[in-house]
């Protein structure tokens, strides 16, 4: 239970009192304005206060509409609510939306008693508290007397009367603004403050709250004089016995923290104590606006004073690379040897920065920018290091090392880079293979650079298989050295049931991501390794025996069963729209500029292990820091990116006849629908739905059949790529040994890659297909899938065979029009490329397959005219048996 | 004002010494006795357009001796409250057989078949008089949940909708029951509005009478499905001023225990509780004996947690009968008194320090 002395009611959920929730109202952006919401609750707020009053807003629809998203978010509506408007109407509506015990704010008697007893009986019934106001026929109460009279009259109406409990009543005496300039308004805080006391006193059980930001009105603009403010305010006011006030949660300066001078003078306004208060503090409240900054950056050159190991250690942490050389020679010649500044202050430096980062205050992105400073230290004491070792014939030394390399077929390494840097940063030697690398190259290199362990990366499916395949080599080779898993698609279970059985000699471990992977390797090398070893063995035992029992207890369909319950619509009655061109469209150099905005932020914070939603995580309690930093960074990259023209993007899309034919979709070469050139295959979910009335899926669902009384139908396909060039800069940050910025570009170029896809798909149903010619959807609408029509990629959910990419190429002639080849395990090249298939109609929608089972693998097999083995080697992580 | 019946009022004394039995599962006792289609349609929907086996509610029109059949068989097993084979008979979940306009006439002969078979029991054993509940369902619409994936900000129904339809179930009950059910509540929202009803039925008809409210855990994760803990669905409906206050169904004696027992804290009204006879094994049956079951809901009578005991899906007369042999000389739990302070609630409770 959660029980409290003074509660917190977020106030920025307002239309009235914060301009940016308004906009977002007024545009319609209810996610955004979601987000608002959770902002309070995370900063604290127990109690969320929400007004719709606008002139431009619909109250009822807008307050209706918000409450319904608000009750599936349970972050938030954890809390209770107070509805705030001054129209009934929207009270009522609101009433009728939340499940929990809401506050209504507010009803009064300023249009008589009997309006006002005719509302409290309708909140009684409808089971919520109210905030009744200090307002009547006359107006609002401004003095002690006249406010508490107000208050005593309407708790008797409502406690004799109406029934009313009195421990639902919550009076709002008028919080009104002081030092306006107008002598009467002088002593509206003291008012406030007595009238308190007596509703205390005389109303049991009776609550009292306020809407404090109006105190400080006359200082708008100088938000530290208005916080002080509020902080006497409340100072005072709470001995009072205010219980509860509406405020912006994340925003309260604590009393004993506002400057003497400052706080004394704000007292004065506040109690009223001499009549000379307002213009005394009218003098200094310019001094104290904005004064925060200022003080920061006075304290932040203060560490160059430090001793020169703080001053390293002080740059690590912070990522600073400005001093980082001087710094390093003032370093070496203190020291006996250079290897002694590498052993001491940076070693120190960077423990400082595991610790830190174990124990969740620094980031992912802060420790790869430490990395850079840890290198750029290193690069300069290299030179010295070598001569000293022609001189005397000594050797470096070092935790252990580690080899890493994304298996054969795949592109994708961003994640392996982060674990790369995360290891060197903790004293590891590192021998980074690059991409697409066959097994018998990992191998060689293992044995030349004689390794302590093996890192394999992957994120497409295929590569679970290229992995497995490298664990056999090495049993077969009697290796017995330790193997890391890791990358998206990998998963313990499969680690467990494919890869460790293959591989008996070493240990086999799967990393969830970077910040395991130190600890991880710490173990496998270190003193207990054997009992180690061992437990991962009974972990992975343990994980194969639970997939064995889950294997069994999943109930799936037969292929027929699940084809007798396809989606389905009245394709008869439904035309397909036409697009506008038939045939394969080439867009070259795409401006860049014009991706930016459809760039969807959240994944690209995931791959840097900053887990939330953008943009509230840039407010987060823990990451906000760290997030904010690293989108700055990535914005003045991106600028330069785009001003210099660091990648070229490339995009080819193409529309065909076509009908679905079975899970089949057969691809035509005119309109007469007669002659086949190619076919997408699709993969039906074998899921038992059971009662719950969805369909079993195919993606061949979402195309009309080829003879359709309502027409025939098209689908349409894409390759976008915005990594024509990324490996050259990519390459070149790495040799400078900038890390940070590497991984950073190559996140970029991803997203980018991913905001065309997005991009175009819009350009597609507003203009070449031209379906939805009005769409207007926000950037946020389009990430919530808000659109009609939808483009999944062969090699993910909806159809998770990765050899689909074939045909698609080829229908596109993708490789010509756009530079991007297909790996020989259908991956990507460059990484940042996205392919996939258009269909129109509006109800189609994303879904994954799921596990399948051999029917369907025997029948596709056959439809595809390929083998049952290769179809299971392709389909392997989908199988819900074991082939 | 309130007009509660003589019944009532020898039962809400009798609750003070000693814990009342509620009936057991109406829906599991039917399916038992093997109705058919024909069953269902009788003679008077036999050329209606959609199939209706399977609606229960409807027997009371068609086949009403199968319901009295069920009603005996609690009566006869100790049962002091029997609940009107009404869960369903509102304008909303009738929809589903295209029968909305009989829902009052469902809800009215429901409530005319239990009055009956209690009267009969009152006549036979006047020192135990029997008392009738109108049940009132949670409907097969929620107010808090969207039904579509893609848009969480959708309803296919408002609150004066669902409001509206109770009220013509509760309006064709009222006069006959001598309090209402409001049960199996999962969208304490769909509560508020049965609670609203219910109001606006006394107010029409000038008389008031007793409301008794149950709420259901949908798993373990201890929350109803439109997420709220016991403690704040208690604190969202409390303006009732319920008789009474509990759980039922979804879960099984053992798994509701500690969420009777969350509620028992809070509430300072009598606790009813009407589990389950376990959780449904892989062919939806219920394996709990009655032995079982009063075995687990003993202890809840001794250490005084509980006012009103019952049975919910699975649980037969064998049930009902083995758990009032049980509890019979237990001493229901003291309704506490709560100091007046201002509770809210989202999904989780909130209070202000007394």
């Amino acid at each position: 239970m959660n029980t409290t002395q003074f509660i917190n009611i977020g106030e920025r959920t307002n239309v009235a009192g914060s301009a940016r929730f308004k906009k977002l109202i007024v545009k319609g952006d209810f996610d955004k304005a979601l987000s608002v919401a959770r902002q309070q609750v995370e900063s604290g707020a127990q109690i969320i206060d929400i007004n719709m009053d606008d002139g431009l807003i619909d109250g009822v629809a807008a307050m209706t509409r918000y409450l319904q998203l608000l009750a599936g978010e349970p972050d938030i509506s954890r809390v209770p609510i107070m509805i705030d408007s001054s129209k009934w109407e929207v009270l009522e509506a609101g009433l009728k939306c939340v499940q929990g015990k809401a506050v209504v704010n507010s009803i009064s008697m300023k249009e008589g008693e009997e309006e006002f007893l005719a509302h409290a009986r309708k909140v009684r019934d409808l089971g919520a508290a109210a905030v009744v106001m200090a307002f009547d026929e006359e107006g609002q109460a401004e003095t002690a007397d006249h406010k508490y009279e107000i208050c005593e009259r309407a708790y008797k109406l409502l406690t004799e009367k109406v029934g009313f409990p009195p421990e639902d009543i919550i009076f709002d005496p008028n919080i009104f603004a002081v030092a306006t300039g107008i002598e009467e308004h002088n002593d509206y805080a003291v008012a406030f403050f007595e009238a308190c006391k007596r509703i205390k006193a005389n109303l049991p059980y009776a609550r009292i709250s306020g809407g404090l930001s109006n105190v400080s009105f006359a200082f708008r603009g100088n938000n530290p004089v208005r916080e002080a403010m509020h902080s006497v305010f409340l100072y005072h006011a709470i001995p009072a016995g205010l219980d509860m006030a509406i405020v912006n949660a994340g925003q309260l300066t604590i009393y004993d923290d506002i400057p003497e001078e400052l706080r004394e003078r704000v007292e004065d306004v506040i109690l009223n104590r001499r009549p000379d208060a307002t213009d005394r503090l009218l003098d200094i409240a310019e001094k104290y606006r904005g004064d925060g900054k200022a003080k920061a950056q006075v304290v932040d050159d203060e560490w160059r004073k430090l001793p020169v190991e703080k001053r390293l250690e002080h740059a690590l942490v912070r990522g600073i690379t400005d001093f980082i050389v001087e710094d390093t020679e003032e370093a070496r010649l203190g020291a006996d040897r250079p290897l002694h500044v590498i052993e001491g202050p940076l070693m120190d430096g960077m423990n400082v920065v595991g610790d830190l980062f174990g124990a969740g205050k620094m980031f992912l992105p802060q420790v790869v920018k430490s990395a850079r400073v840890m290198k750029a230290s290193v690069a300069h004491l290299l030179p010295f290091m070598e001569e000293e070792k022609e001189r005397l014939g000594t050797a470096g030394s070092s935790n252990g090392k580690v080899l890493m390399a994304t298996v054969k077929g795949d592109v994708h390494d961003i994640g392996k880079n982060i674990v790369g840097v995360v290891l060197q940063c903790n004293g590891y030697d590192v021998v980074d293979l690059g991409v697409m690398v066959p097994c018998d190259k990992i191998l060689a290199a293992a044995k030349e650079h004689d390794v302590d362990m093996i890192g394999l990366s992957g994120l497409i499916t295929p590569s679970l298989d290229e992995m497995v395949f490298v664990g056999k080599e090495m049993q077969r080779l009697e290796m017995d050295m330790p193997l890391l898993i890791g990358g998206a698609t990998t998963s313990k279970t499969h680690t467990a049931v494919k890869i460790e059985p293959a591989y008996k000699n070493g240990p086999t471990v799967y990393v969830t991501d970077a910040s395991r992977a130190v600890g991880v390797v710490g173990q496998l090398l270190g003193e207990g390794k054997e009992g180690y070893s061992a437990e991962l063995r009974a972990d992975y035992k343990k994980a194969r025996e639970a997939h064995q029992r889950g294997q069994s207890a999943k109930a799936r369909l037969t292929l027929k069963e699940a084809r007798d319950n396809p989606w389905m619509t009245d394709w008869d009655n439904y035309s397909p729209p036409k697009p506008t061109f038939l045939g394969t469209k080439t867009l070259k150099d795409y401006p860049l500029s014009e991706l930016r905005d459809f760039i969807d932020w959240t994944p690209f914070f995931a791959t840097w292990e900053l887990k939330g939603r953008y943009p509230a995580i840039l407010e987060n309690e823990r990451y906000g820091e760290a997030a904010t930093d690293l989108f700055r960074d990535a914005n003045a990259m991106l600028d330069t990116m785009i001003a210099e023209k660091w990648v070229k993007a490339n995009a080819v899309y193409g529309f065909w006849p076509a009908g679905q034919t079975g899970d089949d979709i057969a691809i035509f070469k005119d309109e007469g629908r007669s002659e086949k050139t190619a076919t997408f295959h699709g993969l039906r979910q074998q899921i038992s739905k059971g009662a719950n009335g969805k369909a079993n899926y195919s993606i061949s669902d979402f195309c009309a059949p080829v003879n359709s009384k309502g027409g025939g139908d098209y689908v349409g396909g894409f390759c976008v790529t915005a990594g024509l060039g990324e490996d050259e800069r990519s390459n070149q940050f790495k040799e400078a040994g900038d890390d940070y910025n590497s991984i950073l570009f190559k996140a970029l170029c991803d997203r980018l890659a991913e905001a065309f896809a997005e991009h175009l798909h819009q350009r597609v149903r507003r203009e070449f297909w031209g379906y939805a010619p009005d769409e207007t959807f926000s950037g946020e609408e389009l990430i919530a899938e808000r659109y009609d029509g939808i483009r999944p990629a062969p090699g993910y959910p909806a159809q998770p065979d990765h050899t689909e990419k074939a045909t698609l190429f080829r229908l596109l002639n993708a490789t010509e029009e756009t530079d991007v080849i297909l790996t020989q395990s259908f991956a990507m090249h460059p990484a940042s490329s996205v392919s996939g298939i258009y269909f129109s109609h509006p109800d189609s929608v994303y879904f994954g397959v799921g596990k399948i089972e051999k029917d369907q693998v025997e029948d596709y097999a056959r439809r595809k005219d390929m083998s049952v083995e290769d179809v299971e080697r392709w389909l392997a992580p989908i199988l819900n048996y074991n082939a | 004002m309130a007009q509660s019946s003589k019944i009532w009022d020898e039962l809400t004394t009798a609750s003070e010494s000693r814990i009342l039995m509620l009936d057991g599962a109406m829906g599991t006792m039917l399916q038992k006795q093997n109705l058919q289609e024909d069953d269902f349609r009788g003679e008077r929907f036999k050329d209606w357009p959609s199939p209706l086996q399977g609606n229960n509610d409807l027997l009371v029109l068609t086949k009403p001796e199968a319901v009295e059949k069920v009603h005996h068989a609690f009566l006869e097993a100790g049962a002091d409250l029997i609940e009107t084979n009404s869960f369903n008979a509102t304008t909303i979940s009738q929809a589903d057989y295209d029968m909305s306009d009989l829902a009052p006439e469902i809800a009215r002969a429901a409530a005319k078949v239990a009055r009956k078979c209690a009267d009969e029991w009152t006549a036979k054993t006047p020192e135990k008089p029997r008392a009738v509940l109108g049940s009132v369902g949670p409907m097969n619409k929620t107010l808090s949940i969207s039904p579509k994936v893609e848009d969480p900000g959708f309803r296919d129904v408002t609150f004066d909708e669902v409001k509206d339809s109770y009220v013509g179930q509760m309006k064709a009950m009222i006069d006959i029951v001598d309090a209402i059910l409001i049960e199996t509540v999962f969208d304490t929202l769909n509560c508020k509005a049965a609670i609203a009803a219910a109001r606006e039925v006394f107010a029409d008809v000038g008389y008031e009478k007793p409301i008794l409210i149950s709420g259901t855990i949908t798993d373990r994760s201890g929350r109803t499905l439109s997420g709220q803990t016991p403690e704040a669905f208690w604190t969202s409906i409390a303006h009732a001023k319920p008789f009474a206050v509990g759980l039922n169904c979804a879960l099984g004696a053992d798994e509701m225990r500690p969420h009777i027992e969350a509620l028992s804290r809070v509430a300072d009204t009598r606790i009813m509780a009407f589990p389950n006879a376990g959780l449904p094994n892989a062919f939806g049956e219920y394996d709990e004996t009655p032995d079982d079951m009063q075995r687990q809901m003993l202890p809840w009578a001794e250490e005084g947690l509980v006012n009103i005991l019952g049975g919910c899906c699975g649980s037969t007369p064998g049930h009902i009968g083995a758990i009032a042999k049980a509890v019979v000389d237990a001493a229901p739990r003291t309704v506490p008194t709560q100091k007046p302070t201002l509770r809210l609630s989202g999904l989780e409770p909130f209070q202000i320090a007394v």
